[in-house]
């Protein structure tokens, strides 16, 4: 009887103790924990809404879409753009009513319904002691080195890589793939195996963002990890953030999406998501972040044509690294 | 002994959590997607290197096995323990292990390169088979080593006394013993690894060496295919009840009858003493290299771990102690041929199968979400009962036969059977379960990454959130905490198995 004690105790510690509105906030794991953006977030907001906001970690979008809409989420934040166009078609997401104009993006952000927190690039990190830097794809394929990537079909920084290499070469895509192809060490189901891989050196090149560097840099005073800047420009990575059409606590929730804009929110961005703030000019940023390196331009395919493009994009993929 | 109605309830119990699931995905989404190439070329490799593995893993327990038994040394309670060590890891931590012996600049890698030889790559499907070998082998060696212990000690003491070859020893003891157990034992550890993922996909080296697994989790987290989620499940099932059924087609008799005396094979000839050694150094090299080297790796990593993993170790803790005590239970129930193909249903199916299926089951009544720490208990619980089954199953039968005759003629009823029959020549084996299935919830991230939440995350949750935080120095202290946890729980039932003095 044990578990059933157990049950109930579950039940009972998820129920509403007080009378204070609850604002219950769907997010990645790595989000909540104690050394993500998750605490002081809520703190920060609870300090302005007069309310209780309440973590709830785990997968996001396919947890939305088993629950429907009788969802207890208001919010749901650390989405990424390449599930936006599932989830838009899920009309489970209302219009997030922010002025897009308070962005400060290296795109034109015309989405109205999922909001970007914050971003990088997706770039090769490297490890400066054993090669020096490749400036372009071509530069990556000759590099003294093996580079470890993560699968584009069940990590979002592969897909987003194999996105950017087909936006870059076209109809070569395949071809560039199989001159890549012996300097894959291997392929990881997600980002924290490819990195565990390089910090442990079994790799020299690992992919990851061009604001990872600023980790190693700012808490480990560590400088020999960089990221490498491609000349053809890279593939930019946005967390976004929706507001839930089922909400009940839907004033709530637009107060949320307006404080995701705000400086206090995105101040706490850097240093606890290793990223940078989606709201606020370079000159805001703290120092190590403003000196990393940054590329000229970002390469990027609208939800729509990245929709379109994926399924082949990934099967050239596989058959150039196939054989 | 037991009543018909405990296995027939067991049975209900674990079909009802896996069919449960399966059909009742199937009643919400249908069943259907079709098989692309991509597909069929995962199904081949998946089936290819989880039969390979299974046979080497087996293969090579037989060796390593019977040495153990053959030898009394110092430190051997301790080898025995290490051997529970890599099946308890969890996979991320594991390849980080492998790879410091085996990577690219490896110990193997390194002493090559100081005898002038060139590097050995570990990435393949030679290295796929490696990392599972290394999963497993631990595993087979102890289900062979049981058999061993099964076998009645008069038996051996009187093929000693006819002056048995060495060859009709086997031919007469052994075969039979093995023919019982390696069949059982090489189905179990193929059904693991055809849900293998992470292992398949880094070791592999890339899209070669994509699993069935990636199909499902791409269907399940990026299509919302649950069509595809539930066919892709059925083709798990289907192949892991085969593997369970040809495994128990082979029919052998119980050996003999005995009154529970311990075995002894000492062979004190010089020749086997050194095979012996040759076998349990290999073994020893093999498993324990990679653990020291987590060991080494997570050492410094335990000064800065958060202050979360303490809660989360306590969680994984209780977490443990009751599904172990569910999965022995069930387990116990289920010791019988009918019962270990029952149980390879409970490790057949993905997770992302069983937790998708559990929450359209559920959701008529209740959010799953808010069971979380509920839902996982009762799924490690039941990925152990495989285990537990096929280490529980030639004791109890053993037992049965040596002593239901007996047992019959007194009259002697279920409870007092299992108080003073069963229990006492059974406390090894089920020490060893209820270790094995504690250690296996603890290292278990299973459906907690898919119903998992911040209040309450399990230890291993937490290291792969510092892993993801880029803390990867103290995501290997907690790696290291989470090995001594399972180690600590494993040794302390496994030694309360080891006193029994029958």
């Amino acid at each position: 009887m044990k578990t059933l004690t157990l049950a109930a105790g579950l039940l009972a510690a998820t129920s509403v103790v007080a009378d204070t509105p609850v604002l219950t906030v769907y997010a990645p794991d790595y989000f909540t924990s104690e050394w993500g953006p998750g605490p002081s977030i809520e703190e920060a907001f609870e300090a302005q809404c007069n309310c209780d906001l309440q973590y709830s970690a785990g997968d996001l979008l396919p947890r939305l879409m088993l629950e429907g809409d009788k969802t207890r989420a208001d919010i749901v934040i650390g989405l990424n753009t390449d599930v936006t166009a599932k989830a838009r078609a899920s009309g489970l997401f209302d219009p997030h009513a922010q002025d897009n104009t308070a962005l400060d993006l290296p795109v034109e952000w015309g989405d109205d319904v999922f909001l970007p927190f914050n971003w990088s690039y997706v770039s090769f990190v490297y490890d400066a002691t054993k090669i020096t830097s490749p400036t372009s794809f071509e530069d990556l394929a000759k590099i003294d080195g093996k580079i470890v990537i993560q699968d584009p079909r069940s990590s979002i920084s592969g897909l987003a890589l194999v996105l950017w290499v087909k936006a870059v070469y076209g109809d070569q895509a395949e071809e560039y793939w199989a001159r890549l192809a012996p300097k894959i060490l291997t392929v990881t189901k997600g980002w924290s195996e490819a990195y565990g891989l390089f910090t442990s050196g079994e790799a020299e090149v690992v992919l990851s963002f061009n604001t990872s560097p600023a980790y190693h840099i700012v808490a480990e005073e560590d400088t020999t990890k960089q990221a490498a800047i491609f000349s053809e420009g890279h593939y930019p990575y946005f967390e976004l953030v929706g507001k839930v059409a089922s909400t009940d606590q839907p004033e709530l929730a637009d107060q949320f999406m307006a404080f995701v804009l705000s400086d206090a929110f995105q101040s706490l961005i850097p240093f606890t998501n290793w990223s940078y703030p989606a709201a606020q000019p370079v000159s805001e940023w703290p120092e190590a972040f403003q000196v990393l390196p940054r590329p000229n331009a970002a390469v990027m395919y609208s939800e729509d044509e990245a929709e379109a493009i994926r399924k082949q994009a990934i099967e050239e993929w596989r058959r150039a690294l196939s054989r | 002994m037991a009543p018909r109605l405990v296995p027939i309830t067991a049975g209900l119990v674990v079909c009802g959590l896996t069919l449960g699931p399966l059909f009742a995905l199937i009643a919400h989404a249908g069943i259907g997607g079709s098989l692309l190439a991509a597909d069929w070329a995962a199904l081949r490799f998946t089936v290819m290197q989880a039969a390979v593995s299974a046979v080497v893993s087996v293969i090579l327990a037989v060796p390593v096995a019977r040495a153990l038994i053959r030898r009394q040394f110092w430190g051997r309670g301790f080898v025995l323990a290490l051997l529970g060590a890599p099946f308890i890891l969890p996979v991320i931590v594991a390849i980080l292990g492998l790879l410091a012996i085996f990577g690219q600049n490896g110990l193997l890698n390194i002493a090559l390169a100081e005898i002038g030889l060139p590097k050995l790559s570990i990435y393949g499907a030679h290295g796929v088979i490696l990392a599972h070998v290394f999963f497993n082998l631990p595993l087979a060696v102890r289900m062979v080593l049981f058999g061993w212990q099964a076998i009645p000690a008069e038996q051996v003491r009187l093929a000693h006394s006819l002056g048995l070859a060495r060859w009709t020893f086997f031919q007469v003891l052994e075969w039979p013993m093995l023919k019982r157990v390696l069949p059982s034992a090489c189905a179990v550890i193929f059904v693991i690894c055809l849900s293998s993922f992470a292992v398949a996909l880094t070791l592999g080296g890339g899209p070669k060496a994509t699993t069935v697994e990636l199909a499902l989790y791409q269907a399940f987290r990026y299509d919302f295919d649950f069509e595809k989620v539930a066919m892709l499940g059925m083709v798990q099932m289907g192949l892991s009840l085969g593997a369970a059924m040809i495994a128990i087609s082979v029919r052998v008799p119980v050996v003999g009858q005995g009154l529970d005396r311990s075995i002894s094979l000492g062979d004190t000839s010089w020749p086997v003493a050194v095979w012996d050694a040759a076998w349990i150094s290999i073994a020893l090299a093999f498993l324990g290299l990679p653990i020291a080297s987590v060991v080494v790796d997570g050492i410094g990593g335990l000064w800065d771990l958060p202050k979360s993993v303490w809660p989360a170790l306590g969680r994984s803790l209780w977490m443990a102690l009751i599904s172990s005590a569910l999965a022995v239970a069930l387990g116990a129930a289920l010791a019988s041929r009918t019962g270990e193909i029952l149980a390879t249903l409970a490790i057949s199916m993905s997770g992302l199968v069983l937790g998708s299926g559990l929450f359209f089951f559920l959701r008529a009544w209740v959010n799953p979400f808010d069971f979380a720490l509920f839902v996982t208990v009762l799924m490690n619980a039941l990925m152990s009962v495989p285990f537990v089954v096929r280490i529980l199953r030639p004791t109890c039968e053993a037992t049965a036969q040596n002593y239901g005759r007996l047992a019959r003629s007194l009259g002697l009823g279920w409870p007092a059977w299992g108080l003073w029959v069963a229990l006492p020549r059974m406390r090894r084996s089920l020490g060893f379960s209820l270790g094995l299935s504690a250690a296996l919830s603890i290292g278990d991230l299973g459906v907690i990454a898919l119903f998992g939440s911040a209040e309450t995350a399990t230890l291993p949750l937490v290291m792969y959130q510092l892993m993801g935080s880029y803390k990867i120095e103290a995501a290997s202290g907690a790696a290291l905490l989470l090995m001594m946890a399972a180690l600590g729980l494993f040794m302390v039932f496994d030694r309360w198995g080891q006193n029994a003095r029958a």
